[in-house]
């Protein structure tokens, strides 16, 4: 069976991007949208669109029982999620398998699986896959963890069971401080999570992270290679590249057949991304979490080896075999994507809901920018503030740094502040064209004051 | 009477967290500098505070609502 109607449950750049996939497979769009998103450009460019509900994402895109009235209003057959909002909600996916229409994406039992970092690290070490030192499991005192913590080794983070996106993280030195930190950490997660499980794992000290895209449809899985996105501020994602070129070839061999020995065990249906810690000086990487989704980042996996995930994902959604094997997938060049965020970088990010006035979009071979802007669009204020993505192709890294410096300068978004100086500022940076850096590198060095040095001068070359 | 306007637009909050009581109550003093609201814009919490002194009068818009830039978000009288 093959989907002919799909329903994009989500807003922005990545619901044009799933429009134009799916058009591309002559499947027709029916295309979400709250009220503040009447004029959004998935609105304009979707076959039909659905208002289901206010401005408010958690009275609209994260409202279960509305969406799932629009998707059956609109007689749907299939339904994608994209990233943020319910892609990773496991009772949303469940409602859509229930109500018999098909989740672009695995299985609800995989989502609730994965979501849970205890369940997800037990899979991985049942596949093989290295992760962090830390307890095998919850734990329920503080007289145990203070056991498996002299086990692990100090620095220890101590984590929520059912947490994400970085919440609830404590990061204990020595025994006194893990006494003191788990008690607020069980408390903070039973009040954001209802859920006040907890489990520790060694802090991996200045780590790189390296991910793996895999795809699989059910039965086969297959690696689209690793990307490296240790540029992070806050813990969001600022640059990403393909592939990680810290990486020896061996350990780039090991490290994706570990994501694809995961992605099968679990019966992995869509695309989908394991996150990794990579310590540089051991030479070890560590699985740490697996993202049942697509990302915002999948264009420069898609720009090194050619496929197009979004599409491949909607086929295997629809019943589809993955459409080719592991040797037909071939990495060419260094991909490198920036995040372009309606934020003054010049004003501690402060967000920057404008108006586009006029707007010139880098072309060229190599080079694109995935993005749901118009000129004369107001971006409103009640959502995420990525605008858009820069996505250049080189011959190597070196290469697709200086491609990504013409597109930035190329790219003009008139009437908005945006994150374009940040990057002009970091692809001028020595460090940065040495591949120097790690998750911990950003942050500092904006703390020095390098981006207002970079303008100040005119950002250099 | 004066007010307070919203620096930006998205949308307004009278409490720190749903559980929380609003940061102000009507008739309670407020000082230069108290945070009387956040304005989330783009995931980003922003505090509104107060430029002036004066005794609070009441929101001016419900909790939970969209604002744009420059709306009237509470009353202050002297």
């Amino acid at each position: 069976m093959t989907i002919e109607r799909l329903f994009i449950a989500n807003r922005g750049e990545i619901a044009v991007r799933i429009i134009r996939a799916a058009r591309d497979l002559g499947i027709t769009t029916i295309q979400a949208y709250s009220v503040a998103d009447a004029d959004m450009l998935a609105v304009k460019l979707a076959d039909e669109a659905v208002c289901v509900g206010p401005a408010a994402s958690k009275d609209s895109y994260l409202n279960i029982e509305r969406i799932m009235n629009a998707i059956q209003a609109t007689s749907a057959d299939a339904v994608h999620p994209g990233y943020g909002f319910l892609a990773e909600n496991p009772k949303f996916a469940r409602a859509v398998e229930e109500a018999g229409i098909r989740f672009v994406g695995p299985s609800a039992a995989t989502i609730e699986r994965m979501g849970d970092k205890v369940a997800a690290r037990q899979a991985a070490e049942a596949a093989g896959v290295p992760v962090v030192p830390g307890s095998n499991g919850r734990i329920e005192t503080v007289d145990e963890a203070a056991v498996i913590a002299a086990e692990v080794g100090y620095p220890v983070m101590i984590k929520a069971a059912a947490g994400g996106g970085g919440r609830g993280i404590r990061v204990a030195e020595d025994e006194e401080q893990l006494r003191n930190l788990a008690p607020q950490a069980r408390a903070e997660a039973e009040a954001a999570f209802g859920d006040g499980g907890l489990y520790l794992e060694r802090a991996v000290r200045s780590p790189r992270h390296i991910e793996v895209q895999i795809l699989g449809d059910g039965t086969n899985a297959v690696h689209c290679y690793e990307r490296e996105c240790s540029l992070q501020r806050r813990r969001q994602k600022v640059w990403e590249e393909a592939g990680a070129d810290c990486l020896d070839e061996e350990t780039r061999d090991s490290l994706c057949a570990s994501a694809v020995a995961l992605a099968r065990s679990v019966g992995y249906r869509g695309a989908g991304t394991l996150e990794y810690l990579y310590d540089e000086a051991s030479n070890e990487f560590f699985f740490i979490e697996m993202n049942t989704r697509i990302q915002v980042e999948h264009p420069i996996s898609e720009m090194i080896t050619g496929v197009d995930l979004v599409q491949e994902m909607i086929k295997v959604a629809g019943g589809a075999p993955l459409s080719m094997s592991q040797d037909q997938i071939t990495r060419t060049g260094h991909a490198i994507e920036v995040r372009i965020n309606a934020e003054d970088p010049m004003l501690q990010f402060m967000p920057w809901p404008g108006k586009l006035e006029t707007m010139t979009i880098p072309e060229g071979e190599g080079i694109r920018f995935d993005h749901f802007l118009y000129e004369g669009y107001q971006i409103p204020p009640f959502y995420d503030s990525l605008l858009g993505k820069v996505i250049v192709h080189g011959v190597d890294r070196a290469d697709a740094i200086n491609k990504l410096k013409g597109a930035l300068n190329d790219l003009e978004l008139v009437g908005l502040k945006t994150t374009i100086p940040l990057h002009l500022a970091l692809a001028d940076d020595p460090e940065v064209q040495a591949g120097n850096f790690h998750t911990q590198w950003l942050e500092p060095w904006l703390a020095a004051g390098n981006l207002a040095a970079a303008a100040t001068t005119g950002g250099g070359s | 009477m004066a007010v307070i306007q919203s620096p930006l637009p998205g949308i307004f909050y009278h409490k720190p967290t749903p559980e929380d009581p609003p940061f102000r109550l009507t008739g309670d003093d407020v000082a230069v500098g108290d945070t009387i609201g956040l304005v989330e814009v783009m995931k980003t919490f922003i505090e509104i505070k107060s430029e002036i002194p004066g005794k609070f009068e009441g929101y001016a818009i419900a909790d939970g609502s969209p604002v744009t830039a420059g709306e009237t978000l509470a009353e202050l009288s002297d």
